[in-house]
């Protein structure tokens, strides 16, 4: 392991002129990538050219305190939450054995398959007062039996947390399995415990896969609206759709939607300032080491909390699912939910092709460079995950039919003939939505990859006479193949569930798994929405096992 | 490598896809904020009956109507379908809408179903209206909208969350009918009679009106209907309020031609048909709503829930004072 300051692999400086005029070049592509990828998440903060005054007293005068407090704690809650939950099951699957280790170190990624929304509203028909598990209570031990309700803050938070977590589990295993145990045990035998070993050395040292991680799922419960909505829980997106729904003000929801943003950049500037200039490196390769062995009641204690975890986040979920599609929907399963799987599927293919080779650009671009321009640039295009997906969408949108009026006079000058909306209802234009919404998701695996490859690896191999080309396809892309492959799965699965963006964006006859549970479920009919949820899901696990069997392989 | 030349030739693989359909001539172009499953049989029975092909997408109203304006003269849209009165008030306000002289509309939809403006058209009516456990209220307890914010009710109301719209409707409804100040202190009344935080939907309101966690709530009819074809056995009815003055608060969807439609003779010729007698037992009848037209028969279940005296105060003053009602209820503490 080696700490240092983090010099950029490929500084200009020791490059040849011809290498240099090349990174100029790609420089340039980046830089218009970013750019561009920057600019709907720009959007928003054109609304301050239009004051609303009355809409912010009012909100400031009402709910806004609230709205606040409670978005503050749902994130805090969340946060400790999904690390612990994370951290924790990473650490006994990747580090220790234990009866079912095999099984869950992939099976507890499954609940990333499921949506929020889907696990709030299976949670709130499960073990609201109406549901099956309080009736059955109140049958047994009188009508007066009163339990704690699910529709409160504890209950929100439980939930997201069960679907968030898979993020930091993911991320903190490749971290805790690169480590080895080698590391460990120099802790050991200087002295420290093993849990002081787990928290003073391993914690630490895996700190930037965990900030990651529970960067990812911070962000997704800012933009949340769906699972909040359903639990009547007022954050602070419920004031931009209030604003914008309720008060038809567009502006004052753009406006409330840059003070998330801001929010979420200070955030990151801190976590990046206390995180220091520090880098880890682990020298050793991916270890075949033994896991400590845990007995007795520890090993038990390890299964029931693998278990409860995952009974909790996926299997009472899918098998309450199962249930309604069996008791209501079978009846609506039709041959269009072969168009639907295979529209899920392109769509998330090629985002997800998009998305890694943009945040792979990125990521190179901003180790060889030190201009604070594309620095910046970049670090706002990978902000676009933690705006609401309505708002993102239709500051997508706007740009879209901007660079369309521009296409149109353009042709109506030179070609006589408009070309009507060539961008903005084009699949062109949703792929992009998602390259701009999931760049962020993509951005920690590839980014985290790249850490792994040190400057002397580079440096090595440029004076063994290897040219940029092949230090590119033999060093930088074997190296980096498990990242990509996280960052692409990642972007399915996020694809797969996306709503907002497809909904206002998606060309005509474009409708996904995801549209329709938002038909079925935006009319009140949860129950129907089992049978395209269930779909969803199966059509998830195949990026999760896949996910999965590289990390098997290697332990 | 020459990068510049990659990115370029990249783009211009990525052109064919930015090519949207080109529309034939007999067609029409639909954006929907009403469910897919609610409008698709209409469009196919129009298809069917005159050979005019509809292309639709589906969304929700906000965004739908952003893309509307974003899209100005460009767009591809004939016709926007809505539900809910606010928002096909607030698409005319954006002025994404065209007038329109019909005699049939005119004929065929009430005054109050309709924008005084001709912009927009009711398609169905969804009345919103009291349910109550019949295991634990008479009918006699009830009254008005009003009533359930008296202390009686203490700790047995149960309501969905002032976040819908159909609840904005409902109390901008009541500003217009009763003024600010009392509209106010009733729903103050309501929050405090509250037995449990707002549902988020009709039908978990319902379900908990009925498992006994309150007494009664407000809902709209069509999601009782629903309920109760799955679930006959729950101790729900429906009690019609304010019988003896305004009437039930009715809300509408329905429909108006764009400003910049392509096909916007075609688009009223299919708008006209909507209000017709066919279309509006198809319009109606799959989601259980009352069809706009008093001429058509409802759902023999619906007619089943008894004749009532609705609200005729234009249903454009729900989106006029959209803003102003939820205001109110943030004032009130009505989550």
């Amino acid at each position: 392991m080696s700490a240092h300051p983090g010099t950029g692999a490929m500084a200009p400086g020791r490059l040849g002129a011809r290498a240099r005029r090349m990174n100029s070049g790609w420089h340039i592509v980046t830089l218009l990538i970013a750019a561009l990828v920057a600019l709907p998440i720009l959007v928003p903060f054109l609304s301050w050219l239009h004051p609303e005054g009355e809409v912010w007293r009012h909100l400031a005068h009402t709910v806004l305190g609230e709205l606040v407090r409670n978005t503050l704690v749902l994130t805090a809650g969340v946060g400790v939450g999904v690390l612990v939950l994370g951290a924790g099951l990473a650490w006994l699957t990747a580090m220790c054995e234990f009866p079912g280790r095999r099984i869950f170190e992939w099976a507890l990624m499954l609940p990333l398959a499921v949506p929020t929304y889907v696990l709030a509203f299976v949670a709130i028909g499960l073990l609201d007062f109406s549901g099956p598990l309080q009736t059955t209570l109140r049958t047994m031990f009188g009508a007066d039996l009163r339990l704690p309700a699910i529709r409160s803050t504890g209950g929100i938070i439980i939930v997201m947390v069960l679907a968030l977590y898979p993020y930091v589990y993911m991320l903190a295993r490749a971290a805790f399995l690169s480590q080895g145990r080698t590391l460990l045990e120099c802790g050991r035998m200087l002295g420290l415990t093993p849990w002081q070993a787990f928290l003073r050395v391993a914690l630490p040292t895996a700190r930037p896969a965990l900030a990651a991680g529970v960067a990812l799922a911070l962000m997704e419960t800012l933009a949340d609206f769906g699972a909040v909505y359903i639990f009547n829980y007022d954050t602070f997106t419920t004031a931009i759709y209030k604003a914008w729904f309720g008060l038809f003000s567009i502006d004052a929801a753009a406006q409330l939607s840059t003070l998330l943003l801001l929010f979420v950049a200070f955030a990151f500037y801190l976590e990046h300032h206390f995180r220091g200039a520090a880098r880890f490196h682990s020298g050793g390769k991916l270890a075949h080491e033994r896991r400590f062995r845990l007995t007795g009641a520890r090993a038990w204690g390890a299964t029931a909390a693998a278990g409860v975890v995952l009974s909790a986040a996926f299997l009472v979920p899918l098998a309450q699912l199962l249930v309604w599609a069996a008791d209501t929907a079978l009846s609506g399963l039709d041959a269009r939910y072969i168009e639907f799987t295979l529209h899920t599927l392109a769509l998330g293919v090629l985002a997800a092709l998009i998305t890694v080779s943009a945040a792979l650009l990125l990521s190179a671009a901003r180790r060889g460079s030190r201009g604070n321009l594309s620095n910046a640039l970049i670090r706002l295009a990978t902000l676009g995950y933690a705006l609401p997906g309505t708002v993102l969408a239709v500051g997508i949108m706007l740009v879209l039919t901007w660079l369309d009026r521009g296409i149109n006079s353009f042709s109506e000058t030179w070609l006589g003939t408009p070309a009507g909306l060539a961008l903005a209802s084009s699949l062109t234009a949703l792929l992009f939505a998602y390259l701009v919404r999931f760049l962020a998701v993509a951005h920690g695996p590839v980014e985290s990859g790249l850490e792994r490859i040190t400057p002397s690896i580079t440096q090595a191999a440029r004076s063994l006479g290897a040219k940029q080309r092949e230090i590119l396809w033999r060093i930088y892309l074997p190296m980096l193949r498990p990242g990509l492959l996280s960052a692409g799965l990642l972007v399915f699965v996020e694809v797969m569930k996306e709503l907002p963006a497809t909904l206002l964006l998606r060309p005509f006859g474009w409708d996904t798994l995801a549209v329709r549970i938002f038909e079925m479920t935006s009319n009140g009919e949860w129950q129907r929405a089992a049978l395209p949820a269930l779909a969803l899901i199966v059509v998830g696990l195949i990026p999760v096992l896949l996910l999965m069997r590289p990390s098997r392989t290697k332990s | 490598m020459k990068p510049l030349r990659y990115a370029l030739l990249s783009l211009l693989a990525l052109l064919p896809l930015a090519f949207a359909p080109v529309q034939a001539a007999d067609e029409i172009v639909v954006y929907s904020a009403r469910n897919e499953q609610l409008i698709k049989p209409l469009f196919d029975a129009y298809t069917k009956e005159t050979g005019v092909n509809i292309q639709f997408v589906t969304g929700q109203e906000g965004p739908l109507l952003a893309r509307l304006k974003a899209e100005g003269k460009n767009t591809p849209a004939d016709l926007l379908i809505t539900v809910d009165a606010g928002n096909l008030w607030q698409a005319a306000q954006e002025g994404v809408l065209a007038k329109v002289a019909s005699k049939t509309l005119h004929d065929n939809i009430p005054a109050h179903l309709r924008d005084p403006d001709g912009q927009w058209f009711g398609l169905s009516i969804r009345a919103r209206t009291i349910v109550y456990n019949t295991q634990k209220v008479k009918p006699a307890d009830l009254s008005t909208y009003e009533g359930l914010g008296a202390a009686q009710w203490k700790g047995r109301l149960c309501l969905r969350s002032s976040k819908k719209v159909y609840n904005q409707s409902l109390v901008a409804m009541m500003i217009a009918r009763l003024g600010e100040q009392k509209t106010e202190e009733i729903v103050r009344g309501w929050v405090t009679n509250l037995a449990t935080e707002p549902h988020s939907d009709d039908t978990q309101e319902m379900e908990a009106i009925a498992a006994g966690q309150c007494d009664a709530g407000i809902v709209n009819t069509y999601y009782y209907g629903r309920l109760m074809k799955s679930k006959p056995e729950l101790p729900l009815a429906l009690y019609w309020p304010n019988q003896n003055d305004r009437g039930v608060h009715v809300n509408i969807s329905g429909a108006g031609i764009t400003k910049h439609a392509k096909h916007a003779q075609a688009a009223l010729k299919f708008l006209e048909w909507l209000s017709g007698d066919k279309a509006q037992h198809l319009f109606a009848d799959a989601n259980l709503e009352f069809p706009a037209n008093p001429q058509v028969q409802p759902d023999p279940l619906v007619a089943s829930w008894g004749a009532f005296k609705q609200d005729t105060i234009n249903v454009a003053e729900a989106g006029k004072l959209q803003a102003r009602a939820v205001m109110l209820m943030d004032r009130a503490g009505y989550k």
